[in-house]
């Protein structure tokens, strides 16, 4: 073989690895999902959704943690929404190029990568002693909020960005105002966008689990929340807890828990990708 | 007019916030150390080579726990960098257009999966695998979580060093193939080397993803705190030792309790830097061709 023939030869053989690597993560992550249906399907049934947690593996359901896990989605959306798209909205729109605004851009990069177990240790000190929050739906609703916040302001900001300027240039010159041109242009139509950025915020938020753990969310919750104020434990929390038990009926219990919120991150994470592409189609400036 | 002063003040307030958020990081991270820091002296935590705050006989050598977690991050690292680069390479230089318009999406599902999921793999499926190839190592290791956290990582490697390499200008390519270049001599003699900070700051931000993780570690790596670069014992890493407090029942105030932020405030200082050597890469380097 000549050289050349052995260079497309390395060439060929790179190809076949290429494809290799890249479908190897998702052949296993398939794998262990396969196992987990396999562990965890047949423990699904009416019970296991209503029942109480209980000491005896087989009489344990997930009752209080998905409905935990409601009460957190809910209280999160709430804080994180407004918070989140109003700071997008003034940076992308309002803020004028100033030190100031290029230090907070800075720190939201900055605070994206914060490990999200450190926002446990600030929630623990702020929202669960000093606001006197205790480890409630609302502490644990703060923590997850701050958490995500990165994540909408981004896409709200690139939304906001892909809205053509000449559009905030006729609203102007029909007389309106910089706030009636943001709120009745330019959020409309960039409502695809925020809308994809909210819902990977709150899929990541109901997976999420140490900054829960830290500010003391309870691993055994024998009642369902009424209140934001009260103590609560969310799926992901009683997963960890059925993985720490020795007992292999527990592990039965935590693949079919697993499943649920599997279901609930897969159904999130689609519909944020079908909104995504279906935005991106629409908007043919 | 007023109103729209009040709107745009409110606005502020909401970007104010995320300020507020690392102001509050950084009080809470501080005060709490500076605390402990008057029990422990820096020294004590720095040079002891022993974790035992927990115990009767207190060692509060930060060291153990830095080694786990540095272990259980070069495992994951060694995963994540071949694969996630190839893939890369595969993606801008080989594929298909359809083909990548569609692997590259299902790629981002290995991150969006709970890192608590991650866990439970590591510990009832990769474990048992490894320990029938190799039988000595325990129940709780190294290894498994770092394997696995490496397979969540190939995304931010994979995902970030596309993008590189995407924005290397076509010219540079054509010139290769000009050459007689193959497509492997050209992504690895051209395109790699004019893409290669954009590479090194995917590296760094996953380094970084892996030194924050939690709950893979603390379900499947253990608990006990050991300065140890074998992946096959347990050990404890900074992120599992904050949890596994928070687990207890610890007073406020002790401090087994201040333990825990002087814990944070290391794996704060690491993610920094990191993150900041990341950006500064990424701004230093982005209108290079532009």
């Amino acid at each position: 073989m000549n050289n050349s023939q052995i260079n497309r030869l390395k060439d060929k053989t790179f190809n076949y690895f290429g494809i290799f690597c890249t479908l190897i993560g998702l052949v296993i992550l398939a794998f262990f999902i396969g196992s987990i249906f396999y562990d965890g399907l047949r423990r699904i049934d009416w019970d296991f959704l209503t029942s109480l947690p209980s000491r005896k593996a087989e009489k344990a359901g997930i009752l209080t943690a998905w409905v935990g896990s409601i009460w957190i989605v809910i209280f999160t959306f709430i804080i994180v929404v407004p918070l989140g798209i109003s700071a997008g909205i003034y940076l992308e729109e309002y803020a004028k190029k100033s030190r100031l605004s290029s230090l907070i851009e800075v720190n939201i990069s900055n605070l994206a990568g914060v490990p999200s177990i450190i926002y446990g240790l600030l929630s623990l000190e702020i929202f669960v002693r000093l606001f006197g929050m205790g480890n409630s739906i609302l502490a644990g609703s703060c923590t997850l909020a701050l958490l995500v916040l990165p994540i909408v302001i981004v896409a709200t900001g690139e939304a906001l960005k892909a809205v053509p300027h000449s559009i905030r240039a006729a609203s102007y010159a029909l007389g309106a105002s910089k706030w009636q041109t943001v709120w009745e242009q330019v959020l409309p139509a960039s409502f695809g966008g925020i809308l994809t950025g909210v819902i990977l915020a709150i899929s990541r938020a109901v997976g999420e689990t140490a900054p829960l753990i830290v500010i003391g969310a309870l691993l055994y919750v024998p009642f369902t929340p009424s209140s934001p104020m009260d103590e609560f434990t969310v799926l992901p929390i009683q997963i960890f807890n059925w993985i720490s038990r020795p007992q292999h009926e527990f592990t039965t219990n935590a693949a079919a828990a697993i499943i649920i919120l599997l279901l609930i991150t897969f159904i999130m994470n689609g519909v944020a990708v079908y909104f995504r592409n279906k935005w991106q189609k629409k908007i043919n400036w | 007019m007023k109103k729209e002063k009040i709107i745009e003040g409110l606005l502020k307030f909401s970007a104010l916030v995320t300020i507020l958020t690392t102001v509050g990081i950084l009080y809470v991270l501080l005060s709490e150390s500076i605390a402990f820091f008057r029990e422990v002296s820096i020294w004590e935590f720095i040079t002891d080579k022993e974790w035992t705050p927990l115990f009767v006989n207190k060692h509060f050598g930060i060291m153990p726990l830095v080694a786990g977690t540095l272990l259980t991050t070069f495992i994951a690292i060694s995963v994540a960098l071949p694969i996630g680069i190839t893939i890369a390479i595969y993606l801008s230089e080989y594929a298909h257009k359809r083909f990548k318009k569609i692997v590259k999406p299902l790629l981002e599902i290995l991150a969006a999966v709970p890192t608590v999921v991650y866990g439970f793999f590591a510990l009832t499926v990769v474990t048992p695998f490894l320990q029938s190839i190799i039988p000595s190592m325990s129940g709780f290791n190294a290894l498994s979580a770092g394997i696995v956290m490496g397979i969540m990582i190939i995304p931010y490697v994979s995902s970030l060093s596309e993008d590189a390499l995407s924005a290397v200008p076509k010219e540079l390519r054509n010139g290769s193939y000009a050459m007689g270049s193959t497509r492997l001599q050209t992504a690895f003699k051209v395109m790699v080397p004019a893409a290669s900070s954009g590479i090194i700051v995917s590296v760094i931000l996953a380094f970084s993803r892996a030194i924050g993780e939690t709950m893979i570690v603390a379900i499947a790596a253990g608990q006990q705190p050991r300065l140890t670069m074998n992946p096959l014992v347990p050990i404890e890493t900074i992120t599992a030792y904050i949890v596994q407090v928070s687990l207890g029942d610890v007073q406020h105030n002790s401090i087994e309790y201040k333990t825990i932020f002087a814990a944070g405030i290391t794996l704060f200082i690491f993610t920094f830097i990191l993150n900041n050597i990341g950006f500064y890469i990424r701004k230093k380097y982005r209108e290079q061709y532009e």
